[in-house]
């Protein structure tokens, strides 16, 4: 099953390529023209993911992330999460730059493709930034009142927990 | 809010370097750190600007209006109130696929001219959500991502050996938790008042 990933990057390129070719667009000319926004948002992100990522590493170094992933592991175990990937639970509903700085760290840690570091990976591919979306989407039109979307949105993120590690013990045949 | 935990994460490793004596690591972290952010910003510039140079392209022929189009008597469904031809429907249509494909930076405006739109056809009291955009911030905050790239990108410099190979596993879990989210949404509904 993991090969359908592996097929579905060239199949969606080559799909978009054709789709641009019949729609007569100048293909390699819009492609350009994005690759160039593309890479002045990869340098805008950049002070903000130094920051974060120093910090990340800051606490790995000092012992504080690994106190922290102790002091959640009954709470993780629970779920059927390695105790590992909590500070990217903690990290993931509040920023998306945050929780890249942790997915770092966990893949360094770990090792892309062992399970703890398949299960960061499915986490934050299929999460969201919940509060910060909810503060931005509600703040633009000055909703206060946002009554049962925190809590509808958290039931989403929560499934994703308890879901990730069967998926990855499900494609990978991993434990 | 980031400063506060940005703060925190400085402060906090200091506090704790201090107790478990581990000075050294702390500060040869802070050397290390701030190079693997460029280090990782240049390593994963080369699929982001790929991808986006793609999407831009696919944007160009038209692709999220045709999956917009396509999206639509799905979330016709979802939010009954709104009529068949409504400008939010339409901006909804585009957040979601726009999300769907990946493209960031065009999602968010396209979420915040829908948020506007329905607070143009809300009847609820101004300062309230209604459920439709209760249903609306609810399909964002666990959108579904068809090609994650930047994470892949990630798996791949830190030795995924076939960095794609995720895509099924984040597929299911992505969907699943859209689904308990939106049914969530639905069900709590009447036990919030308006």
């Amino acid at each position: 099953m993991n090969k359908v990933g592996i097929f579905a990057v060239p199949a969606f390129a080559a799909a978009i390529v054709l789709f641009c070719l019949i729609r007569k667009v100048p293909v390699f000319d819009s492609f350009t023209e994005g690759a160039r926004q593309g890479m002045k948002a990869s340098f805008t992100i950049l002070p903000t993911l130094v920051g974060l990522i120093v910090g990340v590493t800051m606490l790995q170094a000092s012992g504080a992330l690994d106190l922290m992933a102790d002091a959640l592991a009954p709470l993780m175990h629970a779920i059927g999460l390695p105790s590992a990937v909590a500070p990217l639970v903690l990290m993931k509903p509040v920023s998306g730059s945050g929780s890249t700085a942790v997915l770092t760290q966990i893949l360094q840690q770990n090792g892309a493709d062992s399970f703890v570091g398949r299960v960061a990976a499915v986490l934050s591919g299929s999460t969201e930034t919940t509060f910060y979306c909810i503060a931005v989407y509600y703040g633009s039109i000055k909703v206060h009142k946002t009554r049962h979307t925190l809590p509808a949105a958290l039931v989403g993120d929560m499934a994703a927990c308890l879901i990730a590690p069967l998926a990855v013990r499900f494609v990978f045949k991993q434990y | 809010m980031l400063n506060w935990i940005w703060a925190g994460m400085i402060l906090i490793s200091f506090i704790c370097a201090v107790c478990t004596g581990r000075m050294e690591q702390l500060s040869s972290a802070v050397l290390s750190g701030a190079g693997s952010a460029v280090e990782l910003c240049i390593t994963t510039l080369g699929l982001m600007c790929f991808w986006t140079g793609l999407m831009h392209a696919a944007e160009r022929g038209g692709l999220t209006q045709l999956l917009a189009k396509a999206l639509s008597p799905l979330l016709h469904r979802l939010f009954p109130k709104l009529q068949h031809n409504s400008p939010a429907l339409g901006a909804i249509c585009m957040n979601l696929t726009a999300n769907f494909l990946g493209l960031g930076n065009a999602a968010t405006p396209l979420g915040l001219a829908a948020m506007q739109e329905l607070k143009k056809e809300s009847d609820v009291p101004a300062g309230t959500a209604d459920n439709a955009m209760v249903l609306f911030v609810v399909l964002n905050t666990s959108s579904l991502q068809l090609i994650p790239t930047f994470m892949a990108a990630l798996r791949g410099k830190y030795g995924a050996v076939q960095p794609f190979d995720i895509l099924p596993a984040v597929w299911i879990t992505s969907l699943c938790a859209l689904l308990a989210a939106v049914t969530a949404a639905k069900l709590m509904e009447r036990h919030f008042c308006e």
